[in-house]
């Protein structure tokens, strides 16, 4: 393969994982931004959107399935958020984080007792295992092209959903002033319910989008979901565009890594940039200093 | 004085009455057979289909009599992987159930840990999993049921070179059998007169390998590639190879054995090359083949119990039971000592994996002969046909 063609190749490469990396850590952003809480079960999120979908897709259309996935996940998230999270009265945000540890062994056991140990996969949206879009000399999956689709659209969505809607607006109240937030009659529970239920979505459709691509099996949440805390973190969290930056740079880091080294030093690659960047600037790339002050309520 | 005969019958028939009614009790009491089995946790995809299939061949023998008159308790432990639990499960199959032998555990990580254990307290222990360590150095006491790493290894490399493939990439998961597979494929490529240009360990979770099979597409005069890993690596790459136009053969490892995984490539795993027990091709056996009746058999009662396909994962607690099974009858008696003799004495044993032959320096018993080079044609499994 000739340089130019062989460095997009690796570019694209990069730019798959990164994809995937990008579709969690949006999840993870988001539940920050509103709560301060880093949802360690946002894995298991994107793994139950895979595992609803394909049952689903037995009995209806591939677009059905995945919307009804998309709502099931949702519902769970919320009332996953009611049951564990409403009731604890002066909490302080490390808890919640274990509380959301606990929350993914769970969830990932759960899985394994309602389906089973099997590997399983949504069909491709288009085209097949085989197809491949050529990009002057390399290729990648058309699955791919649905996967930075998916993530343009809810970075898009979000943001007009934070700016526009009294919903979104309210939300980001809460995160910038809590106390604040609650005296102009913001109610904060629902708001914390509001995100998990939201974030548990958009897990559930980033699930839905990557099965092809990397198959859906009850413990595929945790290694996402350490990727997609580390793209959120590099990107700065606080900001949906940072984590989206932050997936793909981390997916093209490693892809350019294993170019270099020996392939089983990709993560060592990745994560020794993160711990870099967090050197020079420990809010992330594009993180805003307030966006990480623990919240207590 | 009259008293006295009566005294002593009466203590004969006292102590005489109990023993025997205790030894027709024993000959009553059922045969415990231990069994650590990976049902849940990563290598479930090996222990379940085993446990099924141990459950499924225990209920078989004991609806037709059981052995030598004596049904059959089968105690399973789900060690869901762990080489902790499966020590802990295996101390207490010896100490508490005191079974008469163990079957498994499902992975060789476990079983070496709970080798000497076995050992040591004159267990049997016929394990389910493949590394060379579980009878390389001998233990009396352990036996392993499933084919060589060796022996996939050397089936791939002999048929690469009737294709005339003498340079080639290899591609492993960074788990205990990506390992074996690598060191394995490493030490015979130089006997084989194969030639190792690109090898690559990846993160058996990744999600991705394009980058990785990007590097191998890069190397010059790469004709074929070696991927040794289970799920879900073992689709990826196949559809990744594709994905990138990349049309040389890719040969997999014996983990490729269950028909599922070649659904999950889709039309990717078109070519895809394996050795393999011959189970997974039963349908196209000569009727002369000493192991279509058995193999048809099991499949046919799997499929039926279970609700899905076989796989060679669930064979290796078939021919696990079956061993520990036929040795009891061959020695005639539930003496553990005695049992160990007579399976270093079986023969001829036509197990799920091949044609069993042991003895006392052969605790494994398979030869070349197990494997079959299988290949995927149209969505199924088949004889590869030079």
């Amino acid at each position: 393969m000739e340089n130019t063609s062989l460095a997009l190749q690796y570019l694209l490469s990069g730019v798959t994982k990164g994809s995937i990396y990008a579709v969690v850590a949006i999840g993870f952003n988001l539940i920050y931004s509103a709560t301060g809480v880093l949802n360690f079960a946002q894995g298991e999120f994107v793994m139950l959107g895979g595992m609803v979908a394909i049952t689903l897709a037995h009995y209806a259309p591939l677009p059905v399935a995945v919307a009804g996935a998309v709502v099931i996940v949702a519902l769970l998230g919320g009332l996953l958020e009611v049951a564990f999270f409403r009731k604890l009265r002066r909490h302080s945000v490390l808890h919640l984080i274990i509380i959301t540890i606990g929350l993914s062994i769970v969830l990932q056991e759960a899985a394994l007792h309602l389906w089973d140990e099997k590997v399983r996969s949504l069909p491709y949206f288009t085209g097949n295992e085989v197809s491949s879009v050529k990009i002057l000399g390399a290729a990648i999956s058309p699955q791919v092209l649905w996967v930075l689709g998916t993530v343009a659209v809810m970075v898009i969505s979000l943001q007009v959903f934070l700016k526009y809607t009294l919903p979104g607006r309210a939300m980001r109240a809460c995160s910038s002033n809590p106390d604040a937030a609650m005296l102009a009659g913001i109610n904060i529970p629902n708001m914390r319910t509001l995100s998990f239920a939201l974030s548990a979505a958009l897990g559930a459709l980033a699930g839905c989008v990557i099965s092809p691509i990397t198959m859906t099996h009850y413990e595929m949440g945790a290694p996402l979901a350490i990727k997609g805390f580390a793209a959120a973190i590099l990107g700065g969290l606080g900001n949906p565009m940072g984590a989206v930056a932050g997936g793909l740079l981390v997916g093209v880091l490693e892809a350019f890594a294993v170019s270099k080294l020996p392939a089983a030093y990709n993560d060592v690659a990745a994560f020794a940039v993160l711990l870099l960047v967090l050197f020079v600037r420990p809010h992330g790339l594009f993180g805003r200093p307030g966006g990480e002050s623990v919240r207590e309520h | 004085m009259k008293t006295l005969p009566l005294i002593l019958a009466g203590l004969c028939l006292g102590t005489l009455l109990p023993l025997s009614a205790r030894a027709a009790a024993e000959t009553n009491q059922p045969i415990k057979i231990g069994a650590i089995f990976a049902v849940t946790g990563p290598p479930a995809f090996l222990g379940a289909p085993e446990e099924k299939t141990a459950r499924m061949l225990v209920d078989k023998i004991n609806a037709s009599g059981g052995v030598l008159g004596r049904k059959l308790e089968l105690i399973v432990k789900d060690s869901g992987g762990s080489p902790e639990k499966a020590v802990s499960f295996a101390k207490q199959l010896i100490e508490e159930d005191k079974v008469l032998a163990i079957i498994g555990p499902s992975t060789s990580g476990e079983t070496l840990q709970i080798k000497k254990l076995c050992e040591e307290n004159q267990m049997i222990l016929v394990s389910c999993a493949a590394a060379d360590a579980i009878v390389n150095p001998l233990a009396k006491y352990v036996f392993k049921t499933p084919q060589k790493d060796s022996q996939a290894a050397t089936w791939i490399y002999r048929t690469m070179k009737e294709q005339g493939i003498s340079k080639i990439a290899i591609l492993t998961g960074n788990d205990g059998f990506g390992a074996s597979g690598k060191k394995q494929l490493e030490e015979l490529a130089k006997t084989e007169g194969i030639d190792i240009v690109a090898d690559e360990v990846y993160d058996k979770q990744a999600t991705d390998l394009t980058d990785v099979l990007t590097k191998v597409k890069a190397t010059p005069g790469v004709q074929a590639v070696v991927n040794w890993s289970i799920v879900p690596a073992q689709s990826i790459v196949a559809k990744n190879m594709k994905q990138l136009g990349m049309n040389i053969p890719l040969f997999q490892s014996h983990g490729f054995g269950n028909r599922k995984y070649a659904e999950q490539a889709g039309v990717a795993a078109e070519g895809i090359l394996f050795p393999a027990g011959r189970l997974l091709v039963v349908e196209e056996l000569p009727d002369s083949n000493p192991q279509k009746a058995l193999l048809a058999a099991y499949k046919k009662d799997y499929e039926a119990a279970y609700k899905e396909d076989v796989s060679t994962f669930g064979g290796h607690a078939y021919d696990a039971i079956l061993i520990v099974t036929e040795a009891i009858k061959k020695a005639g008696s539930t003496d553990r000592a005695q049992v160990r003799d007579a399976i270093e004495n079986l023969h001829g044993l036509v197990g799920t994996a091949g044609i069993y032959n042991f003895s006392a320096t052969d605790h494994t018993g398979l030869d070349l002969d197990a494997f079959e080079m299988l290949t995927v044609k149209n969505g199924k499994f088949t004889l590869y046909k030079k």
